[in-house]
């Protein structure tokens, strides 16, 4: 019996992916450990190496092939001694559980129909995992009139709350009990599964209108245009952005940092080192050092407690050329200059190559997004839930300063903390400010 | 005497009791049943149906009286009061026999007797005083029922004061009589007996009739019966009865003043208790409160293996509840996967008095007390073209609503045939249904059910017919 090569989940919050580009064709030799295809998922491309071993005796999901539901068969494995008659036979077996997560796969144009209904063994039992709640299988969620009515009222998803009623319809109750948590009223809803035909999927944040496509021609009087379909780094992007701006309170501090000592210090210091360490660099570990100094504010809003993080791992933000992506320095408190550079060099190039790997980008207590080297003076950033704050750094610049009652000349940098105001009250944001100017303007004291 | 193992025993013949059996046996469980008075309990043998059969005589008695309106005209019509009360006994008795036929289709072992819990999952059944059965089980039902409460100085008698059983089959239709209690016993009561020509006078503690059912509807209810010449006291106690040789006279005490009046029977309707002595719950985990066995939602006792349902574990003393409980109850034993437990906003309650009365959920005030927002609805049945056709245009459909969500709260009705409607709001309860459903549902026509629809409409200012 051949063995099917599935979907895989290769972060926790993966859902679909996007089969990239495959690395074995039909027919190839494959060894546990072989890395068969690249998998563009949430926020990167990963390498989907081989568990077992055979030789590849069909591919059912072709290369570029988009929204791909975890799980879903994606090639079929032949074992030694197997032949491709072995796969007429696996086709011909009634299709079980892998009718369902294929259903939904959308194959790119020029559709190959061999993505249409992957055959799936009989004798298999399901893997009962890998569906989401069951009562979202074939789209329709069995809930009460009422029940509607009140998830519609109160903004939630009814997709992802469990039934208590009869087969698991969700009731009232139901309801009630989830309103009966505090700040539930408008949970971060993944809700396509509602109104599966007018939502787009893209950026279903909860409460959202989203404009259907339609819709946004429309208004705009039928320009000319061309479209760019969502990539699933957008999709993330636009949920987790939206609901971060609904759901977070944000607020915002600016302060203006005087960079020359700064500036000074860095050139002594490159014309010695070989790792050439940026003004960003010199950021980095000054946040940490800041966070460390007023820990208050390197935490994150959960409903039960604020979490204070006892590790500072800073997150910062890379330009792609489809979006971003924020690998982390973990314990960049901990880290030298000279070693925070080279990793945020490395991680930069990876990143920019997709190559990241998942526990290099996810997570992070505190994020840093630096637009300086495109001109900004300054800008206020997004923060990256759960983390509790980010930290938006501008272009160091020469600006007119009044010292001692005396007109003269620095270089400045404007930096702005956005804050979740539920975890970072305005005078903690103002100390790790204040803390944070102190060592960028006396950057000796962070080479300690 | 015999010794026996079981999967699951039930104590108490009831509706609550005989239908747990019967769904035990339905579930593979070797099932034992100890009953010690009649298959059916009071529900079959003493109380909802009898009733029923006489309450169908008095409409009919009624009717009788009022053919003029259909055209008709006939002298002399009486009636033979043994010949009344024998065909309600006929139909208990028809009734009792099913269940035993039902009993012995299920494979249920009856022991006719008096069970006593006689050690962990131990029964000893006895009968007058001597031992039947020794019986062991791990699942023990208790459905042991209730009975009609009595006040000091007003103690029944059976002859001169009557409960509900003697009421049932009196040998003669006294000339005047006195119902204390105007609850839903003391209601039907009171209405057969009007209809039947005796003298009624009704006594209540609290401020209105029917007390438990929505308040407009006791006050149309009050109109109904003090047109048909029932008198009723509200607010009013009764302070003493003095037994004769064949009739009674009662001081009546409202709002400290004070009447008199002298009456040939007395029915004592003032609430049942539960039957928990007896039954050797002494030994036992299981708590007693105020007459009734405290029990979980799965209608578990504190003692492992003991369940209790229907009227011994409390209100509303109604045997669709007692079989839904036993229903559960016995499921829940079973290990079964989709039991929920009995939502007690659902139950209907239905009175058969002329006209009757039914209900389901909240009343508009325990809806405004409970903090909701309401929408309320009404519809009279001279809006409706069958009422008025079957010559039954006393009526009144209810309905509220949560002004917010739709939900649908509580619905009330009264008038002629409404305890066979409230099924319909039932229904829609428990489907969580909201007003946009039911006003999309097709009520036939032309039936009273439209009143239902009416309602609805009515409370969303939509009415189509009045």
């Amino acid at each position: 019996m051949p063995i099917e090569i599935r979907m895989p989940a290769l972060s926790p919050t993966m859902t679909e992916g996007n089969l990239t580009r495959w690395l074995k064709k039909e027919g190839d030799e494959v060894h546990s450990g072989d890395v068969i295809a690249e998998i563009e998922t949430d926020k990167a491309t990963m390498e989907y190496e081989a568990v077992d071993e055979g030789r590849i005796g069909k591919i059912i999901v072709p290369e570029g092939a988009q929204g791909i539901k975890v799980n879903q068969p994606i090639a079929l494995l032949l074992e030694e001694g197997e032949d491709a008659g072995a796969l007429e036979k696996f086709a011909a077996a009634p299709s079980g559980d892998g009718q369902h997560a294929a259903a939904p796969a959308m194959p790119p144009s020029g559709v190959n129909p061999k993505t249409e209904a992957p055959p799936a063994p009989a004798a298999q039992p399901a893997p009962a995992a890998q569906s989401a709640p069951a009562q979202v299988n074939g789209g329709r969620v069995f809930a009460s009139p009422l029940a509607r009515r009140m998830a519609q009222q109160a903004g939630l998803d009814l997709a992802a709350i469990r039934g208590s009623g009869p087969n698991g319809r969700v009731v009232k109750d139901d309801i009630d009990k989830v309103l009966a948590v505090p700040g539930a009223a408008a949970p971060p809803a993944r809700a396509p599964a509602v109104a599966p035909a007018a939502t787009p999927a893209a950026a279903a944040a909860p409460g959202m209108p989203v404009f259907a496509k339609a819709q946004v021609l429309a208004l705009a009087g039928n320009l000319p245009h061309t479209e760019k379909p969502h990539s699933a780094m957008r999709r993330v992007i636009a949920r987790r952005l939206a609901e971060s701006k609904q759901t977070v309170p944000h607020f915002y501090l600016s302060i203006d940092c005087t960079i020359d000592e700064l500036l000074k210090v860095r050139k002594e210091l490159n014309g010695k080192s070989e790792t050439r360490i940026s003004v960003n660099d010199f950021v980095i570990r000054a946040a940490a050092l800041a966070l460390r100094q007023v820990p208050a504010a390197n935490a994150s809003w959960s409903d039960d407690a604020i979490i204070l993080w006892k590790r500072v791992d800073i997150s910062v933000a890379v330009a792609l050329d489809d979006g971003l992506i924020t690998p982390i320095i973990k314990g960049a408190d901990q880290k030298g200059l000279a070693q925070i550079a080279r990793e945020s060099k490395d991680l930069a190039e990876r990143a920019r190559a997709g190559k990241l790997k998942l526990e290099e980008f996810q997570g992070g207590t505190f994020s840093i997004s630096n637009l300086g080297m495109y001109g900004i003076r300054e800008f206020s950033a997004v923060i990256n839930p759960p983390q509790g704050g980010i930290l938006a750094v501008g272009q160091g610049e020469q600006r007119p300063v009044v010292k001692d009652g005396q007109l003269t000349v620095a270089t400045v940098m404007t930096c702005t903390l956005s804050g979740d105001h539920r975890v970072v009250d305005g005078a903690v944001g103002a100390q790790f400010l204040a803390a944070f100017k102190k060592l960028v303007e006396d950057p000796l004291t962070m080479l300690l | 005497m015999a010794e026996n193992s079981f999967d699951l025993i039930v104590i108490g013949g009831g509706p609550g009791g005989y239908v747990a059996a019967i769904r035990a046996a339905q579930l593979g469980m070797k099932t034992g049943l100890v009953e010690r008075d009649q298959l059916g309990g009071i529900c079959l043998n003493w109380g909802c149906i009898p009733t029923k059969a006489l309450l169908r005589a008095s409409e009919i008695y009624h009717l009788l009286h009022h053919l003029d309106q259909f055209g008709f005209s006939a002298k002399d019509v009486t009636y033979d009061p043994k010949k009344v009360i024998a065909r309600s006994r006929a139909v208990a008795k028809q009734l009792s026999n099913g269940v035993a036929h039902l009993m012995r289709k299920n494979k249920i072992t009856v022991f006719d007797g008096e069970a006593r819990l006689a050690g962990k999952g131990k029964i000893a059944v006895a009968k007058d005083g001597n031992p039947v059965a020794d019986l062991a089980s791990p699942h023990i039902v208790l459905a042991t029922g209730a009975r009609a409460r009595s006040l000091p100085g007003l103690e029944p008698d059976g002859k001169l004061v009557w409960t509900y059983k003697e009421a049932m089959i009196p040998e003669a239709i006294p000339k005047s009589l006195l119902v204390v209690g105007s609850g839903a016993i003391g209601m039907e009561f009171a209405s057969f007996y009007r209809d039947m020509g005796a003298e009624v006078t009704v006594v209540e503690v609290l401020d209105r009739v029917l007390p438990v059912e929505d308040e407009e509807i006791s006050a149309f209810a009050r109109k109904s019966f003090e047109k048909q010449g029932i008198k009723i006291h509200t607010g009013a106690t009764v302070k003493n009865l003095k037994r004769g040789k064949d009739n009674v006279a009662a001081q009546i005490e409202a709002g400290g003043k004070s009447t008199d009046i002298t009456v040939e029977r007395v029915i004592l309707a003032i609430g049942i208790v539960g039957n928990v002595e007896d039954i050797g719950l002494e030994g036992t985990k299981a708590k007693v409160d105020r007459t009734h066995v405290v029990v979980d939602e799965w209608l578990r006792t504190g003692e492992p293996g003991l369940y209790a349902i229907g009227d011994l574990v409390g209100p509303p003393w109604l045997a669709h509840k007692a079989m839904h409980e036993g229903v559960i109850c016995v499921e829940h034993i079973a290990g079964l996967n989709d039991v929920h437990p009995l939502d007690t906003r659902n139950i209907p309650s239905c009175t058969y008095c002329r006209p009757q009365v039914a209900s389901v959920g909240l009343t508009e005030k325990a809806a405004r007390d409970a903090g909701h927002e309401v929408k309320i609805g009404h519809f009279p049945f001279i809006g409706n073209g069958k009422a008025i056709a079957l010559g039954e245009p006393e009526g009144m459909v209810k309905t509220v609503f949560d002004a917010k969500t739709g939900e649908l709260l509580g619905a009330h009705m009264i008038g002629a045939e409404v305890t066979e409607l409230i099924q319909g709001y039932t229904i829609a309860k428990t489907l969580e249904t909201t007003e946009s459903e039911l006003m999309r549902t097709i009520f036939p026509h032309p039936t009273i059910s439209e009143t239902m629809h009416e309602a609805v409409l009515d409370a969303y200012g939509r009415a189509l017919h009045f």
